[in-house]
C-alpha cells in the first residue's frame, strides 16, 4: 500500500481507479483498407454464390416433393412417360461407382505417393509429381473415351474372371451371363457396360487428387523421427511404417475422402460407359446402372419444367452428399498433426 | 552394484596414480536418485571404434579433412569445437547417418572392433543397430506409448520378443536411461506427452534396447534445462562401462564433467574441419599443447 499512498489525494479515501480495457486506434493505411475491403467482398461473394446454389437446388425440392411425394426418394425408376420419378437406384448407383472407384484408386494413390516421397530418385521426384498432377488436367471425357476404346476390351476379362471365381459373393454375381464351360457362351455384352468399368475410369480421376494430398502429408513427416528410426537400424520400409504412415494417417483418410467427393460427382466418363438401368441392384460387374449425375445429364435436354425441378432436386441430394464428404475430409485433415498448414 | 561419484574418482585416481583435479566450476554430482540394480555385468561392455583418415564432403564442399580418432570402450569421448567445425558430421559418419544426405560423400575408414563399417559386405542396418545415436532434439515416436518407444528398435529390426521379456527389457532400459521412476506407472501414455528432458532420456532408453556397442550423442542436452541436463549427465556416467560413448557438446563444463577423452575440432576460415588436438580430458583442459585449444577451452573464442 505504500506505493498507492503516494497517489492518494490528501484527506479523502483512495479513489477507485477505472480499470477497463483501453480502446486502441486501428491505424490501417488507405492501401490496406482498400485491399481489406476488396478481399472481403470477394470472399463473401464466393460464400454467397455457393450458398445460393445450395438454396436454389434445395428450393426445387419443394415442388418435387409436393408433386411426387416422399416416394421420390424410394422409387427406383425414372420414367417420364409414366410420370414416375424416383432416385433410389441413382443414389445406390452413385455410391456403388464411387466406392468402387475409391477401392481401385486408394492403393494406387497410396503407393504412388509413398514411391514419390520415399523411394524415387531425388532428381526424378519433381517429374513424377508433375506427371501425376498432369493426370488431373486430363478432361474427364478423355478418360471416358479411353475407357471405352482401350480399357473395356481388356477389363471384360478381369470382370469375367472375378465373376467366375467370386460369383458366389452376391455383388460379383452376373446372372445374365450364360454360364457353362462353352467358351462361346461367354457373352461380353453382360460385362461391357458395367459400373465396374465406369469405376476404373473414375478412379483415374481420383488418383491424382488423393495422391497429391497424401504426398504433401508424407513429405512433412518430421526428419527427426525419420532419423530416429534409421539410427535404430530400421530399413526404409520399417521407417515408413513407424514414422511416415502414422504421421500421415489422417492425411491418407482425408485425401481419400476428397477423392470420394470427386468420384460422387463424376458424370461424363460414367455416362459414356454404362448402360442406363434403373434396377435397384448392387451387382457391380453386370451391365447397367445409373448415377445421379448421369441421370441428370441424360434427361436434362428434353425435360418438362416439372421434370427439370425433379432433376434439380436429385442434384440437391448429390450436392449434400458431396458437401458432407468434403467437409468431413477437411475436418479430418485439419485436425491432424500433419495437416496443419495444408490447404485442401 | 551402483557406483557413486566419489568411488569413481577414487578408481580413476588409482588407475592414473595421481589425484584427480576437478574443475572449479564442476558442480557436486549427486548420486542417481534411483538406485539402479545394475545387471551382473562387471565386465566392460562396448566396442572399440576407430576412425581412420576420414574426410567428408557435401557436394564439392569439403567439410572434414583426414580425421583419425580412437574411441576405446569404457570411455566417454567428447568432441568439442566451435559451430561448423565438422564434429557433428564426424559423429554422423560413425554410424553411417552421414550418407542419408543426398549430396554427402566421404573417404577413409571407420572400424568397429577392427571391421570397417563402410566395407561393401557390411550391412547398413546392422551397423546402425550396433552403433546407436541420440540426437540434439529429442525425437521419440509421438504416437507410440512410452513402452512401445523403448522397444521400437526391436520391432523396426524385425526382432520378436515375448511379453514378459518385453516388460523386463522396458524396465531395464528405462532404469539405465534414468527415467524408470518417473514413468513406471504410465508406460501406456504416449511418448510425446513427456517433458523435453524426459523425452531425451526416453530416446536414450530406446537406443539401449537394441543393445548397441556404441552410443553416439549429438549435443543431447542443448535443448534441455539445467536439471534435465544434469540427469542426462548422470545417465552418461552410469552407462560408461556398458557402452562406448561419443558425445558432441558445445558446453565446455559438460565435456569436462562427463568425458575421459576429448578431441578438439576446428575449421579455420575457408578450410575443412579437422582435429587440432586430442587426448585425455584432463590434458585438453589443464595442459593443452596447442594455443588454439587453450583459447577455446578457456572461452577466449568460439
Amino acid at each position: 500500500m505504500t506505493a498507492a499512498l503516494l497517489d492518494q489525494p490528501p484527506g479523502g479515501p483512495p479513489a477507485q481507479a477505472e480499470d477497463a480495457p483501453r480502446v486502441l486506434a486501428r491505424g490501417l493505411s488507405k492501401v490496406d483498407r482498400v485491399f481489406h475491403a476488396s478481399a472481403r467482398s470477394v470472399g463473401v461473394f464466393v460464400l454467397v454464390l455457393t450458398g445460393s446454389i445450395g438454396v436454389f437446388l434445395g428450393y426445387q425440392m419443394i415442388p418435387t416433393i409436393h408433386r411426387y411425394g416422399w416416394s421420390f426418394f424410394t422409387e427406383n425408376r425414372w420414367v417420364p412417360q409414366l410420370n414416375v420419378f424416383g432416385i433410389s437406384s441413382a443414389v445406390v448407383g452413385t455410391i456403388q461407382v464411387a466406392v468402387m472407384a475409391l477401392a481401385i484408386a486408394f492403393p494406387l494413390a497410396l503407393m504412388t505417393a509413398l514411391f514419390i516421397t520415399e523411394y524415387a530418385p531425388r532428381r526424378l521426384q519433381s517429374w513424377f509429381i508433375s506427371l501425376v498432377d498432369l493426370m488431373s488436367a486430363v478432361p474427364s471425357i478423355l478418360f471416358g473415351a479411353w475407357a471405352v476404346a482401350a480399357l473395356q476390351p481388356h477389363a471384360l476379362f478381369i470382370a469375367r474372371w472375378i465373376s467366375r471365381w467370386f460369383g458366389w459373393i452376391p455383388i460379383f454375381k452376373v446372372p445374365s451371363a450364360p454360364g457353362g464351360p462353352g467358351a462361346a457362351a461367354f457373352s461380353q455384352h453382360s460385362f461391357a457396360l458395367s459400373p465396374f468399368i465406369a469405376a476404373i475410369a473414375v478412379s483415374m480421376m481420383v488418383i491424382p487428387l488423393a495422391c497429391s494430398v497424401m504426398r504433401n502429408v508424407f513429405s512433412q513427416a518430421p526428419i527427426g523421427e525419420r532419423e530416429a528410426a534409421y539410427a535404430l537400424g530400421s530399413t526404409r520400409w520399417g521407417m515408413i511404417r513407424a514414422v511416415v504412415l502414422p504421421f500421415g494417417r489422417r492425411g491418407i483418410i482425408g485425401g481419400t475422402m476428397l477423392g470420394l467427393g470427386r468420384a460422387l460427382g463424376e458424370t461424363v466418363a460414367v455416362l459414356l460407359i454404362i448402360s442406363l438401368d434403373f434396377g435397384l441392384k448392387v451387382r457391380v460387374l453386370e451391365n447397367g446402372t445409373v448415377t445421379i449425375s448421369s441421370l441428370i445429364a441424360n434427361n436434362f435436354g428434353d425435360a418438362s419444367p416439372a421434370q427439370l425441378s425433379a432433376l434439380l432436386a436429385a442434384g440437391f441430394v448429390l450436392f449434400l452428399m458431396t458437401l458432407a464428404v468434403n467437409t468431413g475430409a477437411a475436418v479430418i485433415i485439419s485436425r491432424s498433426r500433419s495437416g496443419e498448414g495444408l490447404d485442401v | 552394484m551402483a557406483m557413486t561419484e566419489p568411488d569413481r574418482i577414487e578408481q580413476v585416481e588409482a588407475e592414473l596414480g595421481e589425484p584427480v583435479t576437478i574443475a572449479p566450476d564442476r558442480p557436486a554430482m549427486t548420486p542417481p536418485t534411483t538406485v539402479v540394480q545394475e545387471p551382473a555385468k562387471t565386465a566392460i561392455h562396448g566396442a572399440r571404434l576407430d576412425a581412420h583418415n576420414v574426410s567428408a564432403w557435401f557436394g564439392n564442399n569439403k567439410v572434414l579433412d583426414r580425421v583419425s580418432l580412437s574411441m576405446p570402450p569404457a570411455t566417454v569421448t567428447a568432441l568439442i569445437g566451435p559451430s561448423g567445425c565438422g564434429k557433428s558430421t564426424f559423429l554422423r559418419i560413425l554410424n553411417r547417418m552421414h550418407e542419408s544426405v543426398a549430396t554427402a560423400k566421404l573417404s577413409g575408414e571407420v572400424r568397429l572392433n577392427g571391421e570397417d563399417i563402410y566395407a561393401p559386405e557390411a550391412r547398413i542396418t546392422e551397423t546402425r543397430k550396433r552403433i546407436g545415436m541420440v540426437f540434439q532434439k529429442p525425437n521419440p515416436f509421438p504416437a507410440m506409448s512410452i513402452g512401445d518407444n523403448v522397444t521400437a528398435g526391436l520391432k523396426l529390426t524385425g526382432q520378436k520378443i515375448g511379453r514378459s521379456e518385453r516388460d523386463a527389457l522396458i524396465e531395464d532400459c528405462l532404469q539405465r536411461g534414468g527415467l524408470w521412476a518417473e514413468v513406471k506407472d504410465r508406460l501406456n501414455e504416449p511418448g510425446g506427452a513427456l517433458s523435453g528432458g524426459q523425452q531425451q532420456r526416453l530416446c536414450i532408453a530406446r537406443s539401449l534396447a537394441v543393445n548397441p556397442d556404441v552410443l553416439l550423442m549429438d549435443e543431447p542436452c542443448s535443448a534441455l534445462d539445467p536439471t534435465s541436463t544434469r540427469r542426462i549427465e548422470e545417465t552418461i556416467s552410469m552407462l560408461r562401462d556398458q557402452v562406448t560413448i561419443v558425445i558432441v557438446t558445445h558446453n565446455m563444463q559438460q565435456a569436462a564433467r562427463v568425458s575421459q577423452q576429448c578431441a578438439f575440432f576446428l575449421a579455420e576460415q575457408g578450410t575443412p574441419g579437422g582435429i587440432v588436438e586430442a587426448g585425455s580430458t584432463e590434458d585438453i583442459f589443464e595442459r593443452p599443447r596447442d594455443p588454439r585449444t587453450a583459447d577455446y577451452v578457456n572461452g577466449r573464442f568460439g
